[in-house]
Protein backbone atom coordinates (compact mmCIF):
# COMPACT_ATOMS: atom_id res chain seq x y z
CA UNK A 1 0.00 0.00 0.00
CA UNK A 2 1.08 3.61 -0.14
CA UNK A 3 1.34 6.17 2.65
CA UNK A 4 -1.94 7.78 1.62
CA UNK A 5 -3.72 4.46 2.21
CA UNK A 6 -2.08 4.19 5.64
CA UNK A 7 -3.61 7.56 6.52
CA UNK A 8 -7.01 6.55 5.14
CA UNK A 9 -7.11 3.21 6.92
CA UNK A 10 -6.23 4.85 10.23
CA UNK A 11 -8.46 7.87 9.62
CA UNK A 12 -5.33 9.84 10.42
CA UNK A 13 -4.59 13.51 10.13
CA UNK A 14 -1.53 14.10 7.93
CA UNK A 15 0.68 16.77 9.51
CA UNK A 16 3.51 17.07 7.00
CA UNK A 17 5.10 15.33 4.03
CA UNK A 18 2.03 15.64 1.81
CA UNK A 19 4.26 15.30 -1.27
CA UNK A 20 5.30 11.80 -0.24
CA UNK A 21 1.87 10.22 0.19
CA UNK A 22 2.31 8.10 -2.92
CA UNK A 23 5.41 6.30 -1.56
CA UNK A 24 4.92 2.54 -1.40
CA UNK A 25 5.39 0.89 1.98
CA UNK A 26 5.41 -2.83 2.81
CA UNK A 27 6.54 -3.16 6.41
CA UNK A 28 5.91 -1.37 9.68
CA UNK A 29 6.84 -1.56 13.33
CA UNK A 30 5.17 -0.36 16.50
CA UNK A 31 7.27 0.71 19.48
CA UNK A 32 7.64 3.36 22.16
CA UNK A 33 11.24 2.36 22.81
CA UNK A 34 13.53 3.99 20.28
CA UNK A 35 16.51 1.81 21.24
CA UNK A 36 14.48 -1.23 20.21
CA UNK A 37 13.64 0.42 16.91
CA UNK A 38 17.35 1.04 16.36
CA UNK A 39 18.21 -2.52 17.36
CA UNK A 40 15.63 -4.55 15.50
CA UNK A 41 14.15 -2.60 12.63
CA UNK A 42 15.33 -3.46 9.16
CA UNK A 43 13.74 -1.85 6.14
CA UNK A 44 10.46 -1.17 7.86
CA UNK A 45 9.18 2.07 6.38
CA UNK A 46 6.46 3.00 8.88
CA UNK A 47 6.87 3.59 12.61
CA UNK A 48 3.80 3.57 14.87
CA UNK A 49 4.45 5.05 18.28
CA UNK A 50 2.83 6.64 21.29
CA UNK A 51 6.04 8.47 22.16
CA UNK A 52 6.23 12.14 21.27
CA UNK A 53 9.62 13.82 21.25
CA UNK A 54 12.06 14.92 18.61
CA UNK A 55 14.21 11.80 19.01
CA UNK A 56 11.36 9.79 17.48
CA UNK A 57 11.87 11.73 14.24
CA UNK A 58 15.65 11.39 14.47
CA UNK A 59 15.40 7.65 15.09
CA UNK A 60 13.12 7.21 12.08
CA UNK A 61 15.53 9.28 10.02
CA UNK A 62 18.51 7.11 11.02
CA UNK A 63 16.49 4.06 9.91
CA UNK A 64 15.46 5.67 6.59
CA UNK A 65 11.79 5.35 7.51
CA UNK A 66 9.34 7.37 5.47
CA UNK A 67 6.36 7.71 7.78
CA UNK A 68 5.61 8.05 11.50
CA UNK A 69 2.11 7.41 12.85
CA UNK A 70 1.38 8.85 16.30
CA UNK A 71 -1.31 6.78 18.01
CA UNK A 72 -3.94 7.69 20.62
CA UNK A 73 -4.34 11.14 19.10
CA UNK A 74 -0.88 12.26 20.13
CA UNK A 75 0.43 15.30 18.31
CA UNK A 76 4.05 16.17 17.51
CA UNK A 77 5.21 19.70 18.26
CA UNK A 78 6.35 22.29 15.70
CA UNK A 79 10.04 21.36 16.02
CA UNK A 80 9.29 17.73 15.23
CA UNK A 81 7.17 18.68 12.24
CA UNK A 82 9.86 21.06 10.97
CA UNK A 83 12.57 18.37 11.23
CA UNK A 84 10.37 15.76 9.56
CA UNK A 85 9.57 18.19 6.78
CA UNK A 86 13.29 18.80 6.16
CA UNK A 87 13.80 15.04 5.92
CA UNK A 88 10.83 14.54 3.59
CA UNK A 89 9.09 12.35 6.13
CA UNK A 90 5.32 12.00 6.54
CA UNK A 91 3.95 12.55 10.06
CA UNK A 92 0.36 11.65 10.87
CA UNK A 93 -1.79 11.32 13.96
CA UNK A 94 -4.55 8.75 14.47
CA UNK A 95 -7.06 8.45 17.29
CA UNK A 96 -6.71 4.67 17.26
CA UNK A 97 -4.69 2.98 19.97
CA UNK A 98 -1.47 1.19 19.09
CA UNK A 99 -2.95 -2.33 18.98
CA UNK A 100 -5.87 -1.28 16.82
CA UNK A 101 -3.74 0.81 14.48
CA UNK A 102 -1.28 -2.05 13.95
CA UNK A 103 -4.18 -4.47 13.45
CA UNK A 104 -5.84 -2.31 10.82
CA UNK A 105 -2.61 -2.03 8.84
CA UNK A 106 -1.82 -5.74 9.14
CA UNK A 107 -5.33 -6.64 8.07
CA UNK A 108 -4.80 -4.62 4.93
CA UNK A 109 -1.46 -6.09 3.96
CA UNK A 110 1.32 -4.34 5.86
CA UNK A 111 3.74 -6.73 7.52
CA UNK A 112 6.25 -6.55 10.34
CA UNK A 113 9.31 -7.70 8.47
CA UNK A 114 11.68 -10.35 9.71
CA UNK A 115 14.96 -9.79 11.48
CA UNK A 116 17.58 -12.39 12.29
CA UNK A 117 18.36 -10.44 15.43
CA UNK A 118 14.97 -11.29 16.93
CA UNK A 119 15.91 -14.95 16.87
CA UNK A 120 19.41 -14.35 18.18
CA UNK A 121 18.29 -12.34 21.19
CA UNK A 122 15.46 -14.76 21.98
CA UNK A 123 12.81 -12.10 22.42
CA UNK B 1 39.69 9.39 -2.28
CA UNK B 2 41.87 10.81 0.46
CA UNK B 3 40.76 10.55 4.04
CA UNK B 4 38.17 13.07 5.21
CA UNK B 5 37.79 14.17 8.81
CA UNK B 6 34.66 15.49 10.49
CA UNK B 7 34.55 16.87 14.01
CA UNK B 8 31.52 17.61 16.17
CA UNK B 9 30.87 18.93 19.63
CA UNK B 10 27.90 17.30 21.37
CA UNK B 11 25.93 19.60 23.66
CA UNK B 12 25.22 17.73 26.86
CA UNK B 13 22.60 20.19 28.04
CA UNK B 14 20.10 19.73 25.26
CA UNK B 15 18.48 16.34 24.68
CA UNK B 16 16.49 17.76 21.76
CA UNK B 17 19.72 18.36 19.81
CA UNK B 18 21.16 14.88 20.37
CA UNK B 19 21.49 13.22 16.98
CA UNK B 20 22.39 16.34 15.02
CA UNK B 21 25.99 15.20 14.55
CA UNK B 22 24.91 11.70 13.43
CA UNK B 23 22.40 13.20 11.04
CA UNK B 24 25.09 15.43 9.56
CA UNK B 25 27.55 12.53 9.18
CA UNK B 26 24.85 10.55 7.44
CA UNK B 27 24.30 13.40 4.99
CA UNK B 28 28.05 13.70 4.27
CA UNK B 29 28.40 9.95 3.69
CA UNK B 30 25.52 10.04 1.25
CA UNK B 31 27.22 12.82 -0.69
CA UNK B 32 30.36 10.69 -0.87
CA UNK B 33 28.41 7.82 -2.39
CA UNK B 34 29.05 5.39 0.49
CA UNK B 35 26.82 2.27 0.39
CA UNK B 36 23.43 2.61 2.15
CA UNK B 37 24.21 -0.38 4.38
CA UNK B 38 27.45 1.17 5.65
CA UNK B 39 25.74 4.54 6.11
CA UNK B 40 23.02 2.94 8.21
CA UNK B 41 25.57 1.15 10.41
CA UNK B 42 27.52 4.36 10.99
CA UNK B 43 24.38 6.42 11.58
CA UNK B 44 22.91 4.08 14.19
CA UNK B 45 26.19 3.45 16.02
CA UNK B 46 26.96 7.16 16.17
CA UNK B 47 23.43 8.14 17.13
CA UNK B 48 23.38 5.73 20.07
CA UNK B 49 26.78 7.07 21.10
CA UNK B 50 25.56 10.63 20.86
CA UNK B 51 22.48 9.84 22.96
CA UNK B 52 24.76 8.18 25.55
CA UNK B 53 26.95 11.27 25.71
CA UNK B 54 23.94 13.46 26.46
CA UNK B 55 22.33 11.05 28.95
CA UNK B 56 25.43 10.05 30.88
CA UNK B 57 28.27 12.48 30.27
CA UNK B 58 27.16 16.09 29.71
CA UNK B 59 28.23 15.91 26.09
CA UNK B 60 31.60 15.39 24.46
CA UNK B 61 33.36 15.31 21.11
CA UNK B 62 32.97 13.13 18.04
CA UNK B 63 35.67 12.66 15.43
CA UNK B 64 34.91 10.78 12.25
CA UNK B 65 37.55 9.78 9.72
CA UNK B 66 36.48 8.44 6.36
CA UNK B 67 39.07 6.54 4.34
CA UNK B 68 38.56 4.45 1.20
CA UNK B 69 38.64 1.27 3.32
CA UNK B 70 36.76 2.21 6.49
CA UNK B 71 35.09 4.79 8.68
CA UNK B 72 36.69 5.38 12.07
CA UNK B 73 34.69 7.05 14.83
CA UNK B 74 36.02 8.32 18.15
CA UNK B 75 33.54 9.48 20.80
CA UNK B 76 35.22 11.13 23.75
CA UNK B 77 33.55 12.48 26.87
CA UNK B 78 34.60 13.74 30.27
CA UNK B 79 31.68 12.20 32.12
CA UNK B 80 31.65 9.98 35.16
CA UNK B 81 33.12 6.97 33.35
CA UNK B 82 31.98 3.34 33.25
CA UNK B 83 32.86 1.26 36.33
CA UNK B 84 32.19 -2.16 34.78
CA UNK B 85 32.44 -2.18 30.98
CA UNK B 86 31.46 -5.86 30.63
CA UNK B 87 28.29 -5.22 32.57
CA UNK B 88 27.54 -2.07 30.58
CA UNK B 89 27.79 -4.12 27.38
CA UNK B 90 25.02 -6.50 28.50
CA UNK B 91 21.68 -5.98 26.78
CA UNK B 92 19.16 -4.61 29.23
CA UNK B 93 21.68 -3.27 31.72
CA UNK B 94 21.27 0.46 32.20
CA UNK B 95 22.09 3.13 34.75
CA UNK B 96 19.91 5.69 33.01
CA UNK B 97 17.27 7.43 35.15
CA UNK B 98 13.55 6.80 34.60
CA UNK B 99 13.12 10.16 32.87
CA UNK B 100 15.42 8.95 30.09
CA UNK B 101 13.32 5.80 29.66
CA UNK B 102 10.24 7.97 29.25
CA UNK B 103 12.05 9.58 26.30
CA UNK B 104 12.43 6.21 24.55
CA UNK B 105 16.00 5.38 25.56
CA UNK B 106 17.78 3.95 28.58
CA UNK B 107 16.71 0.36 27.95
CA UNK B 108 20.27 -0.88 28.11
CA UNK B 109 20.54 -1.26 24.34
CA UNK B 110 22.86 1.65 23.56
CA UNK B 111 26.30 0.05 23.87
CA UNK B 112 25.10 -3.36 22.55
CA UNK B 113 23.64 -1.57 19.53
CA UNK B 114 26.89 0.30 18.96
CA UNK B 115 28.79 -2.99 19.04
CA UNK B 116 26.27 -4.67 16.78
CA UNK B 117 26.41 -2.03 14.08
CA UNK B 118 30.18 -1.45 14.10
CA UNK B 119 32.74 -3.93 12.79
CA UNK B 120 35.17 -3.12 15.59
CA UNK B 121 34.54 -1.41 18.90
CA UNK B 122 36.74 -0.64 21.87
CA UNK B 123 35.93 1.28 25.05
CA UNK B 124 38.43 3.02 27.30
CA UNK B 125 36.98 4.40 30.49
CA UNK B 126 38.21 5.70 33.81
CA UNK B 127 35.74 6.42 36.57
CA UNK B 128 35.66 10.13 37.33
CA UNK B 129 37.68 11.00 34.21
CA UNK B 130 35.61 9.98 31.20
CA UNK B 131 35.02 7.51 28.44
CA UNK B 132 36.32 7.14 24.90
CA UNK B 133 34.62 4.79 22.46
CA UNK B 134 36.41 3.77 19.27
CA UNK B 135 34.28 2.29 16.51
CA UNK B 136 35.08 1.24 12.96
CA UNK B 137 32.78 0.36 10.09
CA UNK B 138 34.51 -1.33 7.17
CA UNK B 139 33.62 -0.26 3.64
Amino acid sequence: MNVRQVAELLDAQVLCGENNLDLEVHDACGSDMMSDVLAFVKNQAVLLTGLVNIQVVRTADMMDMVCIVFVRGKMPDEDMIALARRKGMVLMSTRHRMFTACGLLWDNGLRGGVTDELVETDL
Amino acid sequence: MNSLKLTYEVDGEDFTRAGEASSNVKKQLRKLGISPEAIRKVAIALYEGEINMVIHADGGNIDVEITPQKINMVLKDHGKGIADIDKAMQEGYSTAPDEVRSLGFGAGMGLPNMKKYSDEMRIESTVGVGTTVYMTVNL
